[in-house]
């Protein structure tokens, strides 16, 4: 196993390279740049922002340049935030982001899990078509019209709850629900068909003809294996819910990461374009390799080369 | 698919807000965990609370725009941050209520006979927000440091009038000839007359800043409520960037006892929806954000405000291309628009329609009067509003430049971002134009996109803007100077530089002004630019916020405003 992960972690760093390196010379040949405003700055400030951020120097000394330093972890000031560095941005965002989006996977899981299994028990009752049709509508809405819904109902037209912010508790209701909305009801769907698949294997015949309880033979047996396709889909989930949300930021005025991603780009803010985008990337590449050492805890049969 | 879903968010939150009856009045924000930047300030504050009875201990919400990119006043050049900066900081001079010029730091000031030296007299024993003294070696290092090469001031040519300027940009900064012959006395010598130096004087960029807490901070003052040390009616206790920037009442500041929030909370939203929807729930005393479709229900609702600001919303033509080079195709395009209805019906009345170039709310030489009004005196309307015979002359104009019917004319490229209600009058002009003969395709491109491209010439004819730094309307008229940086439309005629020059150097204020009348008159002769509307703010303020004042420059002055 630790040969297994040490090849993992090889390969990420690779990806990591092959990421940063695609992203810096892309961005590099979208027209416009950092200090293009509506009003024209003198030549001479523009070469001095230029000097001063090192974008007169050719591209490929910017590139080594920025690969050394990234090598020693550090990001780079931000362009258009002035006084602040991309490692300060990303650390003081990501954990809003990160709270907010690990509610929403704890949400999504703990009722995704237990919603799908209760349908695949109950399959063709009343339910099961009650389950499934919640979940589809869950899947098919987009996040900002469940935002849109939420907010019109429990902020505007019933004053229940704060529309914007996360001051206190209370605030984080809205946000969440719309943010695991999607996840519970596409893990609800999932976890429904894997059980049903595996309840139809011959194990599980086997079980209930030697006589274990309907109750012992599915937790023992069944959940275990029937989890599994949940637990890959909850690598790539994690990252996303984690890095925060444009939408629901932007509808519910929350300071996390997820604006940043779309800012960056549209400010042009080359270090903190780069520096969001290695940090989702290495992120995703990490939840991954955790996703496969878990297959392995969960499943005796999986081994790890 | 996307789109249509769009538009119907759009309706449902329309619907959700008109319908949003009670308010949640849940303000989290309200129960601010401030930090203080200095104990220092919070003992003085609370000796000062006394003195401030009219809104002791009140807090006002509002939203002038998202997450400023910087709060550095040589820094910035955008108005949401410079609304911040303008009560956090105060310089030698500041504007009233009317956009009069009256004394701020400097109690008082006077001009050479020439016209080239400005003394100003600092009022005495003026504070910093940390205690220390704010002399005006201070303003000497803050003017310096906005030309410095170094800082790379995005505005740092508006004080180019003063002697050394040009040495200064290029590196030598103490060639700048401003000097500090005592602690209160600051003079600042320049290299021509400039008649409206007063109000470069009260120009965000040129309040003071304090050395020592940014040789010791760096780019970084600014982010920490610690270090960003003010000398204005507020200092900074929080900035949460993305979330709020919480502003309390100076206790050093030379007026503070008429100074009346003790906090102001700039929330940073920048959806408009979000911003309403606070609005409505009462979380919000004022915001800027207007959602565009909500206009239409708002009207006549006196907690809507519009009032002009100095901006122009105008076309460049690309005076390098053919045919945009001959001035009859240029023209024929000009009268081909209906002003009326693009103020009034495709900006909902919001601007007002174009009558010249330089805005409404620029003064002229007299103090109280308008530069557009005098315009007209003097020049007549320069767009007549009688259009169809407009449209009649512009066919005239056209078949005379070869284009009869517009047969032979290329299809035009109209460059522009989608925002606000530049895609509606993109629409609008492929029709107007259209009446001409001529085919010409919308070129929706993104905001960078736009002014990159713009800027190097990369267009037929572009949507473009100006709102002006300082009330003179040579801020505007010289955009068409060659030389110019702003000049997008690569407009090029020496006898109007020539015009421009002259205003810009003459010491003599009524000279100044009809140099530029002329100047205007030329340029729009000569359809160097299509001027369409001008531009107005407009926004949402609770009836019960009194005494706060909106400016032609696009700021809003809350330290005098009290909540009844």
């Amino acid at each position: 196993m630790g040969k297994y992960i040490t090849k993992r972690i090889l390969l990420a760093l690779v990806t990591a390279f092959v990421v940063a390196s695609a992203t810096f010379f892309i961005m590099n040949m979208v027209p416009g740049g950092p200090f293009l405003g509506e009003k024209a700055v003198t030549p001479a400030a523009q070469e001095a922002l230029e000097a001063k951020f090192g974008l007169d120097k050719p591209l490929s000394e910017q590139y080594t340049t920025y690969m050394n330093d990234l090598l020693h972890g550090d990001l780079g000031p931000s362009l258009k935030k002035r006084g602040r560095t991309v490692n300060d941005i990303i650390a003081t965002k990501f954990p809003v982001s990160a709270k907010l989006g690990g509610m929403a996977i704890l949400i999504a899981f703990f009722v995704g899990v237990p919603l799908g299994s209760y349908a695949a028990f109950h399959r063709g009752k009343l339910i099961d078509n009650i389950i499934i049709l919640f979940s589809t509508a869950g899947i098919a809405i987009p996040s900002f019209l469940s935002s849109t819904l939420l907010m019109y109902f429990l902020s505007a037209q019933w004053g229940l709850l704060p529309s914007k912010g996360l001051n206190s508790p209370a605030c984080y209701i809205m946000p969440v629900i719309a943010l695991a909305l999607h996840p519970t009801s596409y893990i609800a769907r999932l976890m429904r068909s894997s059980m049903l698949d595996v309840m139809g294997q011959d194990y599980m015949r086997t079980a209930r003809a030697k006589g274990v309880s309907q109750v012992k033979s599915i937790f023992k047996h069944a959940l275990r294996n029937a989890i599994l396709p949940v637990v890959t889909y909850l690598g790539p989930l994690t990252a996303q819910l984690m890095t925060g949300s444009f939408i629901i930021e932007k509808i519910f005025v929350i300071p996390g990461l997820g604006s940043e991603f779309v800012g960056a780009i549209t400010s042009r803010d080359y270090p903190l374009i780069m520096g969001t985008t290695i940090f989702l990337a290495m992120f995703i590449i990490t939840l991954n390799v955790i996703v496969d050492i878990l297959y392995a805890v969960i499943d005796p049969r999986i081994k790890l080369k | 698919m996307k789109k249509k879903l769009a538009v119907l968010m759009a309706s449902v939150m329309a619907v959700s807000v008109v319908a949003a009856g009670c308010g949640g009045g849940n303000t989290a924000a309200e129960s601010a965990d401030t930090t203080v930047a200095a104990e220092a300030g919070e003992e003085a504050a609370a000796e000062g609370e006394g003195e401030a009875a009219a809104a002791e201990g009140q807090v006002l919400n509002v939203q002038v725009g998202p997450s400023p990119e910087t709060i550095d006043p040589a820094l910035n050049s955008a108005i949401d941050g410079a609304n911040m900066i303008i009560h956090a900081f105060e310089g030698l001079l500041k504007f009233d209520k009317d956009n009069n010029i009256v004394p701020g730091l400097a109690e008082s000031w006077e001009t050479s006979e020439d016209g080239l030296t400005w003394t100003f007299h600092l009022r005495p024993d003026l504070k910093w927000s940390d205690g220390s003294p704010l002399t005006a070696n201070d303003f000497v290092y803050s003017w310096k440091r906005v030309v410095d090469p170094n800082t790379a001031a995005p505005y740092g040519s508006i004080i180019n009038v003063i002697k050394g300027f040009d040495e200064a940009a290029a590196g030598d900064v103490d060639a700048l000839a401003v000097s500090a012959p005592d602690d209160n006395t600051f003079v600042v010598e320049l290299s021509n007359p400039c008649v409206y130096f007063d109000k470069l004087a009260a120009f965000a960029t040129c309040v003071p800043v304090q050395q020592a807490t940014i040789e010791a901070n760096g780019d970084s003052w600014t982010i920490d409520p610690a270090t960003y040390i003010t000398n204005g009616a507020y200092y900074m206790t929080e900035f949460t960037d993305g979330d709020r920037i919480v502003f309390e009442k100076n206790p050093y500041y030379w007026d503070a006892e008429n100074v009346t929030f003790q906090t102001i909370v700039w929330n940073l939203i920048e959806d408009v929806n979000a911003a309403y929807t606070a609005y409505q729930n009462d979380d919000l005393q004022m915001i800027k954000a207007v959602p565009t479709e909500e206009i239409p229900s708002l009207e006549g609702n006196e907690e809507f405000h519009v009032e002009p600001i100095l901006g122009t919303y105008y076309l460049s033509l690309n005076t390098q291309r053919e045919p945009f080079d001959d001035p009859m195709v240029r023209e024929a395009l000009s009268l081909a628009i209906d002003r009326d209805y693009c103020a009034n019906t495709i900006m909902q009345g919001t601007y007002t329609p174009a009558t010249g170039l330089v805005p409404t709310g620029c003064s002229d030489a007299e103090p109280g009067s308008s530069f557009p009004e005098t315009s007209i005196e003097l020049n007549g309307d320069f767009f007549s509003s009688d259009y169809e015979a407009n449209l009649e002359k512009a066919k005239e104009l056209l078949a005379e430049a070869g284009y009869p019917n517009g047969e032979g004319f290329p299809t035009i490229d109209y460059m522009t971002n989608d925002a606000g209600y530049h895609k509606p009058m993109a629409e609008y002009l492929q029709q107007a134009w259209g009446e001409l003969g001529i085919t010409m395709n919308v070129n929706i491109q993104e905001w960078k996109t736009v002014t990159a491209d713009r800027r190097a010439g990369n267009f037929d004819a572009a949507r473009n803007g100006w709102v002006m730094d300082y009330d003179d309307p040579s801020n505007i008229i010289e955009l068409f100077e060659s030389t110019n940086g702003n000049n997008d439309g690569k407009y090029s005629n020496p006898e109007f530089d020539q015009l421009v020059e002259e205003a810009r150097t003459t010491a003599d204020v009524n000279e100044h002004y009809s140099k530029l009348h002329e100047a205007e008159k030329y340029l729009l002769d000569d359809a160097g630019c299509i001027p369409v509307a001008f531009q107005a703010d407009f926004w949402l303020q609770k009836s019960n916020l009194k005494n706060t004042w909106h400016s032609p420059y696009g700021y809003w002055y809350f330290m005098n405003g009290t909540l009844e």
